[in-house]
């Protein structure tokens, strides 16, 4: 016998899954979300896309795909590239619209750059470029040019173990640079490894209200949970203001369309009405004797493909869960909040109303990120600033369609450098204000650790 | 309710012959649609064959009207190949994961990798002796899209570079003169090069048509032994795919939003026309079951039989897209261009908005039939 108000519970929630009701957990991304789990969970468009929006995000997917050749190319409007570059198309390290990984060892880089700095800070609030290398190390040049240089990771293996005693081991990266072509980097050189995150739902992310992250800010800890949480603050490029970061690694993007022009001309040498400097150095070009292509060639990507690239990503959308009544993975989703994972990978969030792209609107998401800054301890810390970021503190990465990252991508690498080789090495890694979860997450029995992994594999 | 009289019908119908007033079977469908998409790679394979000889003879004795003869024949032996695009998207022999689509057909092409271009005489392979001793199909297949999408070493679009080269004039296609075969630099490699992708071309074509052939044990007598509904949702993914993701957005929407020449289908050749026309002629083929003198159940019989509401009007919309692609002003690449009112752009976007429609009738025609159709790529 059923009481008649678990019956009630029980037909909503049959209701609710059948009808696809808000509540319902496969849901990542509302009405946008997708029902995909092949290699191409992460490429599809919004679920309610419009017919005109489809019709730009084609354009831009076509812009996103397909490799850029050097200027002056019969392929005009996909002609750009270089002198210096990190790969030939947005999707050779997005591939799938997917996560890259660190190189193996002996080959170059792709899907993983090296941002670069001095110490201070420019007007913007920006970190100093080096001077001869500037923001980026570029791993790739056109023919009859030298790349800056490349780099080389080697891992160290670190032994840990479980409070039951089982134990682990984490791989600490180091990096080395070689074949420098412009002499030693600045003795002083902030050096920040960057694999390429997944696009999708980004759209999503940006359609959230600022009000709605500042509610969570937390900068003094004033509740005492241990986890503060700020907004980075960075430089507007168009408005020529400072306003809240919220993409990238350490949110040092405040919107999708400078994200998407700073990535053409920082990893694809490619100029825009955004970022019309080339991405080298005046001192390297010297060295090397290259000039910079006459103004009329430039910007080599005209602000209408720039927008069609901005709207594709803007409507990759989230693939839904799997599995959500799986009594292991509600077990884990529980243990999610009670290890305090949950803190900072924010279960649910409301999309605003005013989104330029209708579809994002007013949607109840499900990203696990709060897209503020958290200081993840002297563990994770790379040592240079960006913005209002500290080397130990980088946004709360989003989790939705983690659990799809191996279909699409072949492989589990995961964290800023993709040092973690799989979910369980990623919360070990966890330091500062991650570390009670990650304290949490080790001393847990077996069965809940395995619980709270098979809760992120529905991701 | 509905379904479920449905269900009953196909399974009672099963066995029964047409004709004499019983009800077409899916099965009988499915079955024309085998014979249909035979006969469409067997003239795709036969034009083919004939372009290779006409390639042949110009190799042999390079002169302008040869070379014309060649080129002929080339947009001879797209006009069947086109009407099997509709026989793509559901990992059939032309896709599956061995399938020979991306030898066959890829673009955009950057032409630089095959040969010399405006402002680089010495790019591409033919001109790479040192890298590249020796041109052979074997070569010519590893090259292609190797370090990049747009790195196309064969296919019709790389025939059709070397036939007319590049297209650099507004009121005429490409017009490589016959001398690069003969006195012109690299002569011997480039007709090497034009010999070997023609030879590999034919040669992927007879591993398709051999797939399709009847009386064999080969993809054709799998097909067949679906359950008729399975193939019937194999059939309608080619036209949903082929109408929405293929036409309307990659090759109809990306070149009239960018308004560049590269984005068209048939660059060299001023022929993307015939492109559209013929894949949506291939939609109507397998619709209305008619191609050449071949006729029989097509499509419509079955949908009419479900659904005779969205049946005739999806009839209708396939009608009006191939007829909103004949209106496309000649060249594509400069249709194309203008103001969005310009009568070539007028044109291009009544097909596209033809071919939406399209896709989500046929999207609504599948659910009537039980199953999801997509119409972009990843879809499950």
């Amino acid at each position: 016998m059923i009481s008649a108000g678990r019956w009630i519970l029980y037909s909503w929630a049959w209701f609710a899954t059948i009808l696809q009701l808000p509540g319902d957990d496969r849901l990542s991304g509302g009405e946008t979300t997708v029902f995909v789990t092949n290699d191409k969970a992460f490429a599809r468009p919004l679920a309610n896309i419009g017919r005109l929006t489809r019709r730009q995000h084609t354009v831009g997917n076509s812009f996103f795909n397909q490799n850029w050749v050097a200027a002056p190319a019969s392929t005009t409007a996909r002609d750009g590239l270089g002198y210096l570059f990190n790969a030939r198309s947005c999707s050779a390290c997005h591939v799938r619209d997917g996560r890259g990984s660190p190189p193996v060892s002996g080959e170059d880089a792709l899907g993983l750059v090296i941002r670069l700095s001095v110490p201070g800070r420019l007007a913007t609030g920006g970190p100093v470029p080096d001077p001869a290398y500037g923001l980026q190390l570029s791993e790739r040049a056109l023919p009859g040019v030298k790349p800056e240089g490349h780099v080389r990771v080697s891992y160290r293996e670190e032994k840990g173990s479980y409070g039951d005693g089982s134990s682990f081991s984490l791989r600490k990266p180091t990096y080395e640079v070689v074949e420098l072509a412009a002499g030693p980097l600045h003795p002083d050189i902030r050096f920040s490894p960057r694999v390429a995150p997944a696009v999708h739902g980004l759209g999503l992310l940006a359609a959230v209200e600022e009000e709605e992250l500042r509610r969570r800010e937390d900068p003094g800890d004033l509740d005492g949970d241990g986890i503060s949480g700020r907004m980075n603050r960075v430089w507007d490029y168009e408005a020529e203001k400072v306003i809240a970061g919220r993409f990238g690694w350490k949110g040092n993007q405040p919107s999708l369309r400078q994200q998407t022009a700073g990535a053409f001309v920082g990893d694809l040498g490619i100029t825009s009405p955004l970022f019309p400097g080339e991405n080298h150095t005046d001192i390297y070009a010297k060295l090397h004797g290259f000039e910079n292509l006459p103004a009329s060639e430039q910007p080599e990507l005209d602000g209408k493909i720039l927008q069609r690239v901005t709207t594709y990503l803007e409507t990759l959308a989230p693939p839904a869960r799997r599995l959500v009544d799986d009594p292991v993975v509600r077990r884990g989703q529980n243990l999610f909040s009670r290890m305090k994972c949950a803190s900072c990978h924010t279960p649910e969030m409301r999309t605003g109303e005013f989104h330029e792209v209708a579809e994002l609107r007013n949607q109840t998401i499900r990203p696990y990120t709060d897209l503020l800054l958290h200081d993840m301890g002297e563990e994770l810390s790379d040592g240079r600033e960006d913005f209002m970021a500290s080397g130990r503190e980088w946004r709360t990465p989003p989790l939705w369609g983690i659990g799809l990252q191996e279909r699409v991508n072949g492989h589990t690498t995961l964290l800023h450098d993709g040092r973690a080789r799989d979910l369980a090495e990623a919360i070990l890694w966890h330091g500062g204000e991650g570390r009670t979860a990650r304290e949490a997450f080790r001393k847990a029995p077996l069965e809940e650790r395995s619980a709270l992994l098979s809760f992120l594999q529905s991701l | 309710m509905a379904a479920l009289l449905v269900s009953c019908d196909r399974d009672g119908n099963k066995d029964q012959a047409a004709g004499d007033g019983q009800p077409v079977t899916e099965g009988q469908v499915v079955e024309h649609y085998a014979k249909l998409v035979s006969a469409t790679y067997g003239d795709a394979l036969s034009r083919a064959r004939e372009m290779q000889e006409d390639i042949e003879t110009f190799l042999s004795g390079p002169t302008a009207e040869l070379l014309e003869k060649a080129r002929d024949s080339w947009t001879a032996a797209r006009i069947p190949y086109l009407q099997t695009e509709v026989f793509r998207f559901y990992e059939g022999p032309i896709d599956d994961e061995d399938g020979p689509e991306g030898l066959l057909n890829a673009w955009p092409m950057d032409e630089a990798y095959i040969d010399y271009v405006e402002g680089d005489a010495s790019a591409g392979v033919i001109n790479n002796a040192t890298d590249y001793p020796e041109i052979n199909a074997k070569l010519i297949e590893s090259l292609n899209e190797k370090d990049g999408e747009a790195n196309i070493s064969c296919g019709y679009h790389a025939i059709e570079f070397l036939l007319w080269g590049q297209d650099l004039s507004a009121d005429g296609p490409g017009s490589r003169p016959h001398t690069d075969y003969s006195t012109g630099e690299n002569a011997e490699r480039r007709s090497e090069y034009l010999r070997a992708v023609t030879g590999f071309l034919v040669a992927k074509l007879e591993e398709v048509e051999a797939e399709w052939a009847p009386g064999k044990d080969n993809y054709r007598s799998g097909f067949l032994e679906l359950p008729s509904r399975d193939a019937v949702e194999k059939i309608m993914t080619g036209m949903s795919m082929l109408s929405g993701f293929e036409m309307a957005s990659e090759r109809l929407n990306v070149a009239y939003d960018t308004k560049a020449q590269e984005d068209e289908h048939s660059c060299f050749s001023d022929t993307t026309h015939n492109d559209m026309i013929y894949d949506l002629t291939g939609i109507a083929n397998v619709w209305s079951g008619s191609y050449g003198d071949l006729s029989g159940p097509g499509l419509e019989v079955v949908a009419g039989q479900i659904a005779p509401e969205l049946a005739a009007s999806l009839g209708a919309k396939i009608k009006a897209s191939v007829e909103a692609s004949k209106a496309i002003p000649v060249p594509f690449d400069q249709a194309i261009l203008g103001e969005d009112d310009a009568p070539g752009r007028r044109a291009i976007l009544t097909t596209i908005e033809s071919l939406e429609d399209q896709a989500e009738l046929l999207v609504a025609m599948g659910k009537e039939m039980g199953f999801g159709v997509p119409i972009s790529e990843g879809e499950e």
